[in-house]
């Protein structure tokens, strides 16, 4: 054997070592990830890796290429470089904003059906959620903004997905209401171990729900967890200069 | 006048296009797509008005006709990158003004708004299984279709072949259209795919009761259209729509939301 295939068996006895030890394994891992579009560059050269169990939390301005980001990790989006899935099992969560909601024909109980799974199932979830199961005659178009929010959580998360990859909606939600978008994927993450990508505008969000953070603006500015990631240097290089840092401290 | 088989060869065919119409409707209302049903039945008119110049079936001319209208649409498109409504607007007029040049005037109105009184027995059985072959299709693919107009993407990512499906759909559209032509002419075509759908629309609470809904609908207006032309002097085309206005109008009445 030469040198380079010692390491490379160093490296994955390090890893299998390490997931032995309890550390938990690899969902995602992202090497040198750009994306172009019409010449412009959008992600450029991002490298990172999320675990099992993990709250990523993807921060950045407008236009930083977060959406961007979640749908080349989605396959949606051609890209150079290397996007490695462990698992199939990924859902996805649009902003709600781009979803088509009105002049839609299909009653909720339909859109569940596409999922493939039971109406056993499905009356499960919409209890874990909070909905009346009358709910599920109703047009796809005729929920309130609070009962469409439980309801696409749950849709999202019926068919018992390993990840979760969930873009904030950026308009039409009032603070109670995101409370509640949280405070029920927060439950799910917990019962679950699900894995959750969240992009949000929110610095609350991350210090209450984080494990990572990445910081984003068209390329890696920052990663590491919440306290060391929002300190005041990272996020007027992220944001440019007019943020107030709030501290929460937990402990 | 037409003999006693004729009319049930012709109320079969009404039947079974009106049907597929009002079912491939819903979708096409749904996906914002209903006068694309006007615009692709004013590209077979060149088509409808060989057939009748040289004596062969109105819907194979009209199919044939489309198919070179959207492919040029298609290669427009790619040339020009003109938007695509724009492309439409400028084939569909054309092709209409084309088809004028020899089209005789005996046979104008036949063209323009369809005929169901020469019916034979074969005619109607093709078209009978084409439009079960159509309906068919569509229904595998129709509430991923449905889904798709929520949010492409989420298609995409639920497994969705949203590029095959659209072209299952664009492929049913045109052989409803190319049949609709019979009966309606090219005029009508998008009265024939969005009056019924949207009648139902308004009667409907989930997709389900919403595309069968236009399927009955679309029977129930071309049957009673083609009895009105039977008893009256009004042609068929014309009558059928009258009738699906007619029950749209109604369906305004009992709207359930």
């Amino acid at each position: 054997m030469n040198w380079l295939s010692y390491k490379r068996l160093g490296l994955a006895a390090t890893k299998g070592f390490l997931e032995e030890l309890g550390m938990p394994r690899l969902v995602l891992q992202v090497k040198n990830l750009s994306v172009t579009r019409n010449g412009d560059e959008i992600l450029k050269d991002l490298t990172f890796e999320v675990r099992e169990g993990e709250v990523l939390v993807i921060l950045g301005p407008n236009g930083a290429g977060k959406t961007t980001l979640l749908r080349a990790l989605l396959g949606l989006l051609p890209y150079q470089g290397e996007i490695s899935w462990s698992t199939k099992d990924i859902s996805y969560l649009p902003p709600q904003e781009l979803l088509q909601r009105r002049d839609i024909p299909l009653s909720i109980e339909e859109f569940f059906k596409i999922k493939q799974v039971s109406s056993e199932t499905i009356l499960k979830m919409f209890k874990s959620v909070g909905l009346d199961s009358s709910l599920l005659e109703r047009r796809f178009g005729a929920l309130s903004t609070g009962q469409f929010q439980r309801m696409i959580i749950a849709w999202a998360l019926v068919d018992d997905p390993a990840v979760l990859l969930f873009d904030e909606p950026t308009s039409g939600i009032d603070v109670g209401g995101q409370e509640t978008l949280y405070s029920l994927l927060h439950k799910f993450w917990k019962d679950r171990n699900l894995t959750i990508l969240l992009v949000t505008h929110d610095l609350n969000i991350v210090w209450e729900h984080a494990n990572t953070v990445l910081c984003l603006n068209k390329k890696k500015l920052c990663s590491g967890t919440p306290k060391e990631v929002l300190t005041p240097e990272h996020l007027e290089e992220l944001y440019g200069t007019g943020i107030k840092l709030y501290t929460h401290n937990h402990e | 006048m037409m003999n006693y088989m004729q009319i049930i060869y012709s109320l079969i065919m009404g039947a079974f296009i009106g049907g597929l119409a009002g079912y491939i409707g819903s979708l096409m209302v749904t996906k914002r797509m209903a006068l694309v049903g006007g615009a692709f039945g004013h590209l077979t008119l060149p088509g409808v008005a060989l057939a009748l110049v040289y004596g062969f079936d109105v819907s194979l001319g009209a199919l044939l006709f489309l198919s070179i209208g959207i492919v040029s649409i298609w290669l427009l498109e790619q040339k020009t990158k003109l938007p695509m409504e724009a492309l439409t607007a400028v084939v569909m007029p054309s092709s209409l003004a084309v088809a004028f040049l020899f089209i005789p005037e005996d046979k104008k109105a036949q063209a323009l708004i369809g005929d169901i009184s020469q019916i034979s027995l074969t005619a109607a059985a093709i078209t009978g299984v084409l439009c079960l072959i159509t309906f068919f299709s569509l229904k595998k693919i129709f509430s991923e279709l449905i889904f798709t107009s929520i949010s492409e993407d989420l298609a995409k990512v639920q497994g969705i072949d949203v590029g095959k499906n659209n072209f299952i759909f664009l492929a049913c559209i045109a052989i409803t259209v190319a049949l609709g032509v019979r009966v309606v002419g090219s005029l009508l075509t998008a009265a024939l795919v969005a009056i019924t759908a949207s009648a139902s629309r308004n009667l409907s609470k989930n997709l389900f009761q919403y595309s069968y809904g236009g399927m009955i609908l679309g029977s129930l207006a071309s049957i009673l259209g083609i009895l009105v032309f039977m008893f009256t002097s009004i042609p068929a085309g014309p009558s059928i729509i009258i009738t699906s206005t007619l029950i749209f109008l109604a369906s305004l009445i009992f709207k359930r939301h």
